[in-house]
């Protein structure tokens, strides 16, 4: 059939303007019936901004929208809905309170006439509902609260959602951010469906392993230009970055292997409730420890324990061969430890303060010499840092919020560069960044490594895990249950142990 | 260009609100703008502005401080009984220990129990007023010593005493606001609590000490209060813990925390004072003062929520990543 060719929608010279900044420029798309379209760019490349006003939520300043070939206006979302365009958003937008099928008909709820009263037609609703979760597979009772779901189960919603009315392209932006190995297979499963049933996928990712798997064809977007689009299989992940960021990036992970030296840290026995249970490592001068296992293993809560914020059941932690009488972050950070949270923005980050505010706020001595602000000394040492990582930002004072997530981690970063810690805690540093940004925290965790910093680095990204570590420690529930040396590593007996099922060679 | 002037004007709009009060009652009468009526004013001021100094500050943390008014009433009272039998010095001690002592339980129900600002220091305002009656059981201790009032009603350089009292304590509290290691983790903690944590500041610490100087905040104009009344009872001081919230908001302290401070609430306590005076002058029945001095805080919140939207449509600016 010639059906997988014809040219469902196009946008042509989509132009948007904000206050100082031209957003898009000129920007084209042309989007296949039945495809997988990737949406491809760094942080501010104007991916959000174009699927936005595809949407009805921005007003274009110039260009054409064009379905099947006909030009069409789009005011707001209700027209975009009407014209079969939806999305499923990064964060979702359920009900906690309400259930499944409640969620899926908000707004469209089935209707039925008793005695001239239009009632909602219950029976109607979960009966379609049923349908609907059973047409895309999905596992899950209808009648399930959304508040008692996983994150999966909630992004499965959304998809149904978006589904519930005549979908005929469905825009995704990043869906697989926050879901696991196993989940993301069965979200590329429902894909893998809606694109037989001929629905056409814009798929927003920064993942580029992700774009090998789904993607049929790829359109780069960089500072708001067109740059180009390209076959998926006819194309090297090394010329996409390239396309992406406008330079080659030569190799992602580039890791000198230092000579280690005394050991930093030393935790033994550590045991919280049920979520650690008798977690003994070690980690030396100079090197890279990884710990790698699924989300719930464990590696978070062992970084948080370690800075202090969790307090243990049972368990020492040893600093330089000097055990630590009390567990507090307050300790931690005099110990010089650092840590770089998973959630940066609740965790890491004062967001509505400013950039040089947060690069301090460990440190806050050294701008405070005598108990009082010299401003001076604190903007030229934020000055400092904003150089040194080349974090992108006008000026000092600009609130930390407007930045990009990587140059947010890059202020945290900063952060614990300032205390001069010793021991650095990076729990899923390179979430959510660009690859641009990526490649710059690599580099500087491997130039730290290099200075005789002992560094802790929790990832779920098994290659980057693997790229830049001395040696990784795979966590399955709540314990270590294997230990791998560089020079042995393997991809498939690591993620075997980390779902449990790991035995160990040799 | 025109953006930079609205958010210019967004930016110092309580002046313009100020400056326009100001001027308004001057034409509108002739005894508004006499220096004794202009001293009048600040001397008003000058008790609300101290209340509101700390309800500022528990605001700036993310909470709030609903026990001010009756840890006031309640300090004051037991201070008075002391100051009655003449020793002054015991008088004000006792005074300001008793807000001490109130304002660190409020922080730890909070910090150490794990109740929200809210419940913790309203149950205190229950408790507190409650005590004072008990206390006082329905009498009034008046008649200070002379010495004593001093400091709420007595006057120097013709200046009366409280506007030097309200003046070092602004400068002392701007100063440790906005100059002080302290100050700074005021700010970050109502920021944001975990992530302030995890830099390793003890914001438990910071929480109760927020608390306590409130207290004892209360107990200080608790004092200025009865030496300005020349006589204290259990029922004093119920209208200042909502007029401080009123000073706080208008002065542009938002609820969210980790913004505004005290010299934007200087300015919200003499504009709610200049209100008051102002349509008392021009006759104004109170009912109608309620009324407007409510407009004015929807008002000035409507000026935050502008600030903001304005703000969200400026966030497409943010520079790319190179």
């Amino acid at each position: 059939m010639s059906i997988k060719n014809d040219i469902i929608l196009r946008l042509e010279n989509i132009t948007k303007e904000f206050p100082g900044v031209l957003a898009l420029d000129r920007v084209s798309l042309e989007v296949k019936q039945g495809e997988v379209h990737v949406l491809l760019g760094e942080n501010g490349a104007g991916k959000s901004t174009l699927m936005k006003i595809l949407c009805g939520v921005y007003k274009k300043d110039g260009g054409k929208i064009f379905i099947d070939n006909k030009e069409v206006t789009i005011n707001g979302v209700k027209d975009a809905e009407k014209l079969g365009i939806g999305i499923i958003h990064q964060e979702f937008n359920l009900l906690p309170f309400r259930d499944i099928a409640q969620n899926i008909f908000l707004g469209k709820e089935p209707r039925k006439n008793i005695k001239l009263v239009d009632v909602i037609d219950r029976s109607v609703m979960y009966k379609k509902c049923r349908e609907l979760l059973d047409s895309l597979e999905i596992n899950i009772n209808e009648y399930a609260l959304v508040k008692d779901l996983g994150v999966a189960q909630k992004q499965m919603v959304e998809i149904a959602k978006a589904l519930s009315s005549e979908v005929k392209i469905l825009i995704m932006d990043e869906p697989t951010a926050t879901l696991t190995k196993n989940e993301i297979d069965k979200l590329f499963n429902i894909i893998k469906q809606l694109k037989a049933k001929g629905v056409s996928i814009i798929y927003i990712s920064h993942r580029l392993e992700e774009i090998k798997m789904i993607g049929d064809r790829v359109t780069v977007l960089r500072d708001g230009k067109y740059i180009g689009t390209v076959e998926v299989c006819d194309t090297s992940t090394d010329e996409l970055v390239k396309m992406m960021v406008g330079r080659k990036i030569e190799n992602l992970y580039n890791r000198t292997y230092n000579k280690i030296g005394k050991e930093a840290l030393r935790v033994e026995g550590l045991t919280l409730d049920k979520r650690i249970r008798d977690v003994s490592f070690k980690i030396h001068e100079g090197e890279i420890v990884g710990f790698y296992g699924l989300v719930g293993a464990g590696r978070t809560e062992v970084a948080k324990t370690v800075f202090g914020e969790y307090k243990p059941d049972k368990g020492s932690i040893f600093v330089f061969g000097r055990k630590l009488s009390k567990l507090t972050p307050t300790e931690a950070v005099k110990n010089k430890i650092g840590l770089l949270p998973e959630d940066r923005k609740e965790e890491g980050l004062t967001i509505k303060m400013s950039v040089k505010q947060n690069i301090v706020q460990a440190s806050l001595k050294k701008v405070f010499p005598s108990g009082i602000l010299k401003e001076d000394l604190e903007l030229e040492i934020s000055k400092k840092y904003i150089k040194e990582l080349n974090i992108a930002t006008p000026d000092a004072h600009k609130i930390v919020k407007n930045l990009s997530g990587g140059n947010q981690q890059k202020v945290v970063l900063a952060k614990w560069l300032l205390t001069e810690s010793d021991i650095i805690i990076f729990d899923e540093p390179t979430r959510g960044i660009d690859v641009g940004a990526k490649a710059e925290i690599y580099e500087i965790m491997d130039e730290l490594a290099k200075k005789g910093r002992a560094i802790m680095m929790i990832s779920s990204d098994i290659k980057e895990i693997m790229g830049l570590t001395d040696r990784i420690y795979v966590m399955y529930q709540g314990k270590i249950i294997a230990e791998f040396d560089h020079q042995n590593y393997n991809q498939e007996e690591i993620i075997s142990f980390a779902i449990g099922k790991g035995e160990k060679h040799g | 260009m025109a953006s930079n002037n609205i958010k210019l004007l967004i930016k110092y709009a309580r002046f313009f609100i100020l400056i326009l009060l100001f001027s308004g009652f001057s034409l509108l009468s002739p005894h508004f703008l006499t220096f004794p009526n202009q001293v009048n004013i600040l001397a008003q001021a000058a008790l609300l502005s101290m209340v509101s100094y700390g309800m500022t500050l528990a605001i700036v943390t993310g909470g709030i401080d609903l026990s001010m008014g009756s840890v006031l009433a309640l300090s004051s009272c037991i201070a008075a009984s002391f100051l009655k039998s003449g020793n002054i010095i015991d008088g004000i001690l006792i005074g300001l220990i008793i807000g001490l002592l109130c304002g660190s339980i409020n922080g730890l129900s909070i910090t150490k129990i794990g109740l929200s600002p809210f419940i913790a220091t309203y149950g205190m305002d229950w408790v507190a007023r409650g005590l004072a009656y008990v206390y006082m059981g329905g009498t009034q201790i008046y008649g200070f010593s002379a010495v004593f009032r001093f400091l709420g009603s007595g006057q120097f350089l013709g200046v009366p005493a409280l506007i030097y009292e309200m003046a070092i304590m602004t400068i002392v509290l701007v100063f440790i606001t906005y100059k002080t290691i302290y100050g700074r983790n005021i700010y970050a903690t109502g920021s944001n609590k975990t992530a302030t944590r995890l830099s390793g500041v003890n914001t438990d610490k910071i929480i109760i000490s927020i608390y306590s100087i409130n207290g004892l905040l209360s107990a200080i104009v608790g004092l200025l209060y009865i030496s300005r009344l020349n006589a204290a009872e259990a029922v004093i001081g119920t209208d200042f813990t909502l007029n401080s919230i009123a000073a706080t908001l208008i002065g542009g302290t938002p609820f969210s925390g980790g913004e505004g401070g005290v010299a934007q609430t200087f300015i919200g306590a003499v504009i709610m004072t200049l209100l008051t005076n102002g349509m008392n002058i021009l006759g104004i029945s109170s009912y109608w003062q309620n009324a407007v001095v409510g407009f004015v805080i929807l008002f000035s919140l409507f000026i935050e929520k502008t600030g903001k939207v304005f703000n969200r449509n400026r966030l497409e600016m943010v520079p790319k990543s190179k």
